[in-house]
């Protein structure tokens, strides 16, 4: 129940390695998520399961580089501070 | 008066806001209309430009009269100077990081707004009119139309929760300082995660609503004032009035948010209530009903911990 800031960005940190972590063409496209299944209907609504595709695959461009910095940055300072 | 066509674009829109009510003369408030400008300094951009201009000026004529040294007098110019720069610097980037203006439209509020408001978050069954009066393509502040969402009752309302949830572990003699920080920071923690959860869904859902990420901080924050009122009762007359009163506050909330948000994510047709087939409609119906479900949930989990 002790929720703090820290807290915070930590959850944020891993929920952002987890999303990272989906490979497009190991794990994805294996279970029908891939990147050429979320951009099916041309309509105006796209659906729910669009959107999730699109967010994974934004998520992961978006984020690569800088979770690299925050990982390297998290990995030093627990090593140095415990 | 500023009658120009609305602009395009739902950012324009939002950033204007504070012009478009400056500009037009309603009810007929001198000065700025988000706030009566009862300081000397003016709220609005505009005068606040025109007070710098003027301050740098007075500065140098206060300062002659008080010092007759002519290099004193220049170095007190060029100070006030560098400081109305300064003032103009922060200004500038602290509104890119932080909408300013947009905020200020949240806290115009005056004290029967906040009377009608909290009456209506207790007891919503009478109201007839949840729309939101629009003027000219933007909303009106919140004083002037009382379904308009605000932040000033969601931020009163955090800061009475923290301090009642001290009072409520000090009857219990479990209170010692850092509790308060561990309270309010779990409380905002709780605030944050259910907004980022609203925005995912809304984003997930594909609704084109004109909800902006405050306007959902407000709704999410109108829960603290149900929590009070329970955790008072509690206090006061037992665990059966806390019970009593959550359960009365909780069913209130869920009336609330259901009416505001019908009107704002469900399509037109729907939320005057005739039935509509659809996906779309039934998802965005789900979507409402539970946000409307985790205020409840949220607020029992808040403060049942308080009531022992």
């Amino acid at each position: 129940m002790a929720f703090t800031l820290y807290t915070l960005i930590q959850t944020a940190i891993l929920c952002t390695n987890a999303i990272a972590v989906l490979h497009e063409e190991r794990f994805l496209s294996k279970i029908g998520w891939g990147v050429e299944q979320g951009v099916g209907g041309f309509g105006d609504d796209p659906g729910v399961k669009a959107q999730i595709l699109n967010l994974i695959r934004s998520v992961r461009t978006v984020m690569r580089v800088p979770l690299i910095i925050v990982n390297s940055g998290c990995i030093v300072l627990l090593l140095l501070f415990g | 008066m500023d009658f120009t066509a609305p602009q395009s674009g739902f950012r324009q829109r939002k950033l204007h806001p504070n012009m478009r009510l400056r500009n037009s003369s309603v009810d007929g408030s001198d000065g700025s209309q988000l706030f009566e400008d009862t300081s000397g300094a003016g709220p609005g951009s505009q005068m606040g430009n025109r007070n710098k201009q003027a301050g740098p000026q007075a500065d140098a004529f206060a300062g002659q009269t008080l010092l007759s040294d002519p290099m004193s007098n220049l170095a007190m110019v060029y100070g006030s100077s560098l400081a109305s720069q300064g003032r103009d610097l922060v200004d500038r980037n602290l509104d890119r990081f932080i909408p300013i203006s947009k905020l200020k439209y949240y806290f115009a509020v005056d004290t029967v707004y906040v009377g009608k408001k909290l009456g209506l978050l207790v007891f919503p069954y009478m109201h007839q009119n949840w729309e939101v009066n629009y003027q000219q393509d933007t909303p009106v502040a919140p004083r002037f139309d009382v379904n308009a969402p605000d932040l000033y009752i969601p931020a009163m309302g955090f800061i009475t929760y923290v301090l009642v949830a001290g009072l409520a572990l000090g009857t219990q003699n479990r209170f010692s300082p850092e509790l308060l920080g561990v309270q309010a920071s779990s409380a905002f923690v709780w605030l944050i995660m259910e907004v980022l959860a609203v925005l995912l869904s809304l984003y997930l859902v594909t609704v084109n609503t004109d909800l902006t990420t405050i306007d959902l901080l407000a709704f999410s924050g109108y829960k603290y004032v149900g929590m009070i009122v329970g955790v008072v009762a509690g206090l006061l007359f037992g665990k059966l009035a806390y019970y009593l009163s959550l359960l009365w506050c909780c069913a209130a909330i869920f009336v609330f948010m259901i009416r505001t948000l019908r009107l704002k994510l469900l399509s037109e047709a729907a939320a005057e209530g005739r039935l509509v087939r659809g996906t779309r409609n039934q998802l965005r119906m789900y979507l409402t009903m539970s946000i409307a479900a985790a205020q409840p949930i949220v607020m029992y989990w808040l403060t049942y911990h308080l009531v022992r």
